[in-house]
């Protein structure tokens, strides 16, 4: 007999006669359902709240938010946001359509490529699936129009966001997710904050194996 | 790795009069402890997502079968394998198989208890092939040959002097010379070094916090980011996870995750939680090419039906260890073993047999917190005295542990004498603490009275006083 037929007779021998017994409908209901539990009262803001919350929850996490009124602002943002922190105006980025609608030539110093993430990459450059406002969350989906290794290699990962991308919990973004029609991405990363590791005497330090910043680019104006 | 926990007591001993250690412990107490009552305090719906999140493994155990086959077709459909294994050497033999055909020389490894606890590394080492540990705290300890002396925090026993001679000792063969004393150039030097490594491997192992029935992902947990590049750089991701941790669907998971992060670090939410599901897709530019799940049961399908069920819902946050009185006095190491704390006095016997681990559930004042902070809701202390009855029943308990306890029993079946035994008890206790009223040598106690005074009683036993107040 195989390991699998062993462990599996093993607990159906173990759940043999308990009160509750194993019910293959119930079990099928409930993935075909895939019912919301609780969701607590902060995920549950209307729009002008739930951009503030995750903002603030961002922050608390050591994240950097700045929030432009328009799509054609983005280029300045970035590339001033990378001249404060004296960091190369140059950046990887993620071979997304989504990002091309940005009108990159108004930051003519900002030197970009597009690809997936290398270990010489200082700063990328990617979009991102949705906001949770709940914890300051950013989901990001893999697949060829955002390499993972983007949000994880460089040092700096800038991540623009629509506000209407937004939502107030996770359980929203899965049914984003869901509604896409595009499957299960190998990857989902929900990302907090920057890197970090408390490992040594439980003092906390930014940067540990990923980005030591993370930073967001909130376009405001954002028509149906 | 070399099982202690049959010396728990000398191991205590030893860790009591560690001062490097106790240090470390006073910080934990502070730290997680006064972390995850604040992040509690901003999350009013707290204890009914734990409700929830109970209900949600509960209902699993009860369709284990079920729930695991449908996760194991879900993987299958996204281009994975899954590799049911019975025992620790079983698992042990696929991971060293699978590396083998992916042709690997070195693994990189983010932080997991399963592959301690089938002591996956030396396995490796043994057949040539090298396993580095990634999360900072583990790779700590693999540094320093030990195993981890927390569960979410595998380094917590080391000062960051301990941490600088590792780093000096093993970093000079890569060119790092200066021996650096502060925690961020000791972070930025093991990042440096570490890096290196995630390029280098050939296969990525990761633990899993959740599998997901629905999809066939699997869920890492972590802060620094290490579990995203094991998986993604090398060619091959291995997963090694025990039978328990499937959950129905993505709303599960995310009611779980709600309550995990606030229960371990007090942080609202880890940096990074990642559901990965297969390997690279049409288009991809990143990614391992081939996705492997190691089921490992080791014992837990036994627990099925028994009074030990309930330590199956148990999501490793290690909240019960961060608020056990005495956990926080002797630290991990003292219980010999990979798992420690009230978690690991109830699993542990479980795995390496009560003979070996019969101290363990000993190693507890009953005084309840572990239950009262564990978001799953386990009834730690009630486990702990199913496995002292079944110590009692096997006879492992020590002579003059069984000969107290019939002395005890004796007394408790005979009231009369009882009453007259506490009557005068009482009464020399309070002569032996004179004004103070605290006594602080007893003969036989001097475990007790070498810490701390005993309080004297004051005159009279319950009882007597008892008597006095109804008349």
């Amino acid at each position: 007999m195989s390991s699998r037929e062993r462990i599996l007779g093993a607990i159906r021998a173990g759940l043999e006669g308990r009160d509750p017994w194993r019910d293959p409908a119930l079990v099928e209901a409930r993935l075909k359902a895939h019912a919301r539990g609780l969701i607590p009262a902060r995920g549950r803001l209307d729009s002008a709240a739930r951009i503030d919350l995750f903002i603030a929850m961002a922050e608390d996490v050591s994240t950097t938010v700045t929030r432009v009124g328009d799509v054609a602002e983005v280029p300045a943002a970035i590339a001033g946001y990378l001249a404060d922190h004296n960091l190369p105006a140059e950046a990887k980025l993620a071979p997304d359509p989504a990002l091309d609608d940005i009108p990159w030539h108004r930051a003519p110093l900002l030197e970009l490529t597009k690809g997936k993430g290398e270990d010489a990459d200082r700063v990328s450059i990617t979009g991102a699936f949705a906001g949770i406002a709940e914890t300051g969350t950013v989901m990001a989906l893999s697949g060829p129009h955002h390499p993972t290794t983007l949000n994880i290699l460089p040092e700096t990962h800038v991540v623009v966001l629509r506000a209407d991308q937004i939502v107030g919990a996770y359980e929203e973004a899965w049914d984003r997710l869901r509604a896409s029609g595009r499957g299960t991405p190998r990857t989902v990363m929900l990302i907090t904050g920057p890197s970090r590791s408390g490992d040594i005497e439980q003092t906390l330090q930014l940067g540990a194996h990923g980005p030591k910043r993370l930073h967001l680019v909130i376009i405001d104006d954002v028509r149906p | 790795m070399h099982i202690t926990t049959p010396e728990f007591s000398a191991n205590a001993k030893a860790a009591l009069a560690d001062e490097e250690l106790q240090q470390a412990l006073d910080k934990l107490r502070s730290g997680f402890t006064e972390r995850r009552r604040a992040a509690v305090e901003r999350l009013p719906e707290f204890d009914a997502l734990c409700d929830q999140a109970r209900a949600i493994k509960d209902h699993v155990l009860a369709n284990l079968d079920l729930y695991l086959m449908r996760f194991e077709a879900k993987v299958i459909e996204t281009g994975g394998q899954v590799h049911w294994c019975a025992d620790a050497a079983e698992a042990r033999q696929t991971v060293l198989a699978l590396c083998r055909a992916a042709g690997a020389r070195c693994v990189t490894k983010s932080k997991s208890m399963i592959a301690e606890e089938i002591a996956l590394n030396d396995h490796l080492e043994a057949h040539g092939i090298t396993p580095i540990e990634t999360d900072l705290g583990e790779y700590i300890i693999q540094l320093a040959d030990e195993p981890p002396s927390h569960i979410i925090a595998p380094a917590v026993h080391k000062t960051k002097e301990s941490v600088a001679d590792l780093f000096a000792e093993h970093h000079a063969q890569y060119g790092y010379t200066k021996r650096h004393d502060d925690a961020a150039a000791l972070l930025e030097e093991a990042r440096q070094v570490l890096r290196a490594k995630y390029f280098e491997a050939d296969v990525g192992i990761t633990g899993a916090n959740f599998l997901v029935a629905e999809n066939g992902a699997i869920v890492t947990v972590t802060n620094e980011g290490n579990a995203e590049l094991t998986q993604i750089l090398p060619d091959t991701h291995i997963v090694i996870a025990s039978l328990e941790k499937v959950v129905p669907t993505l709303e599960d998971a995310t009611t779980i995750l709600r309550v995990l992060a606030r229960s371990a670090t007090g942080q609202e939410f880890s940096s990074y939680t990642t559901f990965s599901a297969g390997g690279r897709r049409p288009g991809d530019l990143d990614g391992p090419r081939s996705f492997h799940v190691v089921l490992l049961d080791n014992g837990r399908s036994s627990m099925l039906g028994t009074e030990f069920q309930d330590m199956l819902r148990c999501i490793r946050c290690g909240a019960c260890l961060n608020h056990c009185p005495i956990y926080g006095a002797v630290g991990g190491h003292t219980y010999g073993w990979v798992y420690s704390g009230p978690m690991g006095a109830v699993l542990t016997p479980q795995l390496i047999g009560i003979e070996a681990g019969a101290d363990l559930p000993n190693a507890s004042t009953f005084c309840g917190r572990c239950e009262e902070v564990c978001p799953m809701g386990i009834p730690l202390p009630k486990m702990m005295r199913s496995w002292r009855e079944r110590e009692f029943e096997q006879h492992l308990q020590a002579t003059p542990r069984r000969l107290g306890l019939a002395l005890w029993s004796w007394f408790a079946r005979h009231p009369a004498a009882y009453r007259g035994l506490t009557r005068v008890a009482a009464r020399i206790l309070t002569l032996i603490g004179g004004r103070s009223a605290r006594i602080g040598w007893l003969p036989g106690a001097s475990g007790w009275t070498a810490g701390r005074d005993l309080p004297a009683p004051e005159g009279r036993s319950f009882q007597e006083l008892w008597a006095a107040k109804k008349r």
